[in-house]
């Protein structure tokens, strides 16, 4: 081989470690970028009101969005109750039972139904259940959030489920256990790791949704009890107060970014915790 | 209990199948049969994988099956508690007696609690020992003390010492070998009559895989086994009876040591010499 091409070689590795190097710092400073300034400017604004009291009136300074940390974790919890439980059982026929034209139809639309913009799905449930009371909702808010947990959560149980080795089915039918009775006790417990973490995702995603809740779950500068009246979320929160010409609104929309992207991360810390606790008897 | 009369009458209906290469069949002794299977022929789809088989295991012996990869006999084995059901588009024709009971017309679950099966792979469920052993005490609804039963079933499998301080840590914890008397002790919680083992030694060293035997010698007692292997010391060693399988098809089946001594089919000697396989 010809020194120029040796040359060329080493050259060209040179400059293809460099490109991809450099998209990966982009992609990374990017992302430290935004959490650095949520957290400076969220952090210089956040106070112990901002959790305790409820927003001020027009004008005046000061408050805070306890009812919309309140209302973000209600509308979350609606949307695991509706959603997860479909999702699972879902993603378990597809796995278990599927392989006919019906669950292939299943899994198409699943998948397109993960595609759809989320303002549509406002739409739906704004539709469903707006429109014929008359007025905004949690209840609204929860489904269109829910019905955005069902995709991620379908997909996600099944690909877990299906990595489940035929081995230890066998095993539980060669005991004398019937099929349900083998999902249920051997399969789902050996799978439940990658299942809940799918669930994770799918809610940490519907948690910054704006736009389902701007027409369902509206909004509230007040304690909203019960699933009827109109209730406050932090990203409807946010989207009011970042375009509202008062420099004190900006800061709150800051600390609210700020606690909406803690609340993720605990939840999601929390829960990888207390799976890994019980991690041992998961099969690898 | 089927009547001489009616398995006599399906014998006929049967009759046609027999094929002109006649396995022979052991003449023990001892007399009682466990299973005795009558012109059995398995289909994968269109794809016939055992050729009408005849074959009698009798109770409480150790009876192996060898033969070449793919020649049928794990499928014959799987089908001994139904295990092949759970695959698509499989048919069994012919007829499996257990006790004299046909095992097609029996209830599954009750198939499978008297006709246990250990794998090739030990397979422990993802929950803690003791929930290993317990859970085809519990899948049936049994009513005893369950801490009792799950100490004899691990003694029975030689496993106790060993774990007995252990028991709420995870199956996955214990050694492969230990994994597999795991499974062994599993299935014989239920109390089965008979053990299906499908090559349960072939992921194990030496020295587990003679605790394993040591384990199937003591079991006799209590136990009627069938053990598929590709290990032809392993045979010898542990069983009774051996049939070697070819193609689909029982070629021979007699006593261990006859089959391994002087053995009627030249295709048998040809396999156990290691001519091929």
């Amino acid at each position: 081989m010809s020194d120029i091409r040796l040359i060329w070689r080493k050259g060209l590795n040179i400059v293809m470690l460099t490109l991809t190097g450099v998209a990966c710092f982009a992609v990374v400073a990017v992302l430290f970028l935004i959490l650095g300034y949520l957290v400076w400017n969220g952090g210089k604004s956040l106070n112990w009101d901002f959790f305790t009291q409820l927003p001020k009136p027009v004008g005046e300074t000061g408050g805070g969005m306890a009812n919309a940390i309140v209302g973000s974790l209600k509308l979350l919890g609606l949307a695991a109750v509706i959603g997860l439980p479909i999702g699972l059982m879902a993603g378990v026929y597809l796995a278990e039972f599927g392989g006919n034209v019906f669950s292939f139809v299943t899994r198409y639309t699943t998948d397109l139904l993960n595609g759809v913009p989320s303002i549509v799905m406002g739409i739906f449930a704004y539709t469903l259940l707006v429109l014929p009371v008359k007025h905004f909702s949690a209840l609204a808010g929860g489904v269109a959030l829910g019905v955005m947990v069902v995709p991620i959560t379908v997909r996600a149980t099944e690909e877990f489920l299906r990595a489940v080795p035929k081995s230890m089915r066998e095993g539980a039918m060669a005991l004398g256990a019937s099929k349900w009775r083998t999902i249920a006790t051997v399969i789902l417990p050996a799978a439940s790791g990658g299942i809940v973490t799918g669930m994770l995702l799918s809610l940490a995603r519907v948690a910054g949704e704006t736009a389902p809740l701007l027409f369902t779950a509206f909004s509230n500068r007040f304690w909203s009890p019960g699933l009827n009246q109109p209730i406050a979320s932090l990203p409807v929160m946010i989207y009011t107060y970042a375009i509202a010409p008062y420099d004190d609104w900006h800061r709150q929309a800051w600390a609210a970014g700020l606690v909406l992207l803690a609340l993720v991360l605990v939840a999601n810390l929390g829960c990888r915790l207390v799976l890994n606790r019980r991690g041992a008897y998961r099969s690898v | 209990m089927a009547s001489a009369a009616q398995r006599s009458d399906l014998a006929a209906k049967l009759a046609p199948k027999v094929h002109t290469t006649g396995p022979s069949t052991p003449h023990s002794e001892e007399g009682t049969v466990r299973f005795e299977i009558a012109n059995l022929d398995f289909f994968y789809g269109p794809k016939q994988a055992v050729f009408g088989l005849n074959l009698k295991i009798p109770k409480n012996k150790v009876t192996a099956l060898i033969g070449p990869s793919g020649c049928g006999k794990s499928t014959f084995l799987r089908t001994l508690n139904r295990m092949n059901e759970t695959i698509r588009q499989t048919k069994v024709v012919g007829q499996i007696l257990l006790d004299g009971q046909d095992i097609l017309q029996m209830d599954v679950v009750k198939l499978r609690r008297r006709v246990g099966m250990v794998f090739q792979r030990p397979n422990p469920f993802p929950k803690s020992i003791y929930d290993n052993v317990a859970y085809g005490l519990r899948i049936n609804g049994y009513q005893g003390r369950l801490a009792d039963l799950v100490e004899k079933s691990l003694r029975r499998a030689a496993l106790w010492d060993e774990v007995k301080d252990y028991l709420q840590k995870s199956a996955f914890a214990l050694s492969g070998g230990q994994q597999q008397r795991l499974c062994i002790a599993r299935a014989l919680a239920i109390d089965p009559e008979v053990l299906l083992l499908d090559e349960p030694c072939s992921a194990l060293d030496p020295v587990t895989t003679a605790k394993i035997e040591e384990l199937m010698f003591q079991l006799k007692d209590s136990c009627t086994m069938a053990i598929v292997t590709h290990n032809m010391q392993q045979a010898a060693r542990a069983s009774d009876f051996t049939a070697f399988m070819l193609d689909g098809k029982l070629i021979e089946h007699t006593e261990t040591p006859k089959l391994f001594t002087t053995p009627k089919d030249a295709r048998t000697e040809a396999y156990i010499t290691g001519r091929f396989g």
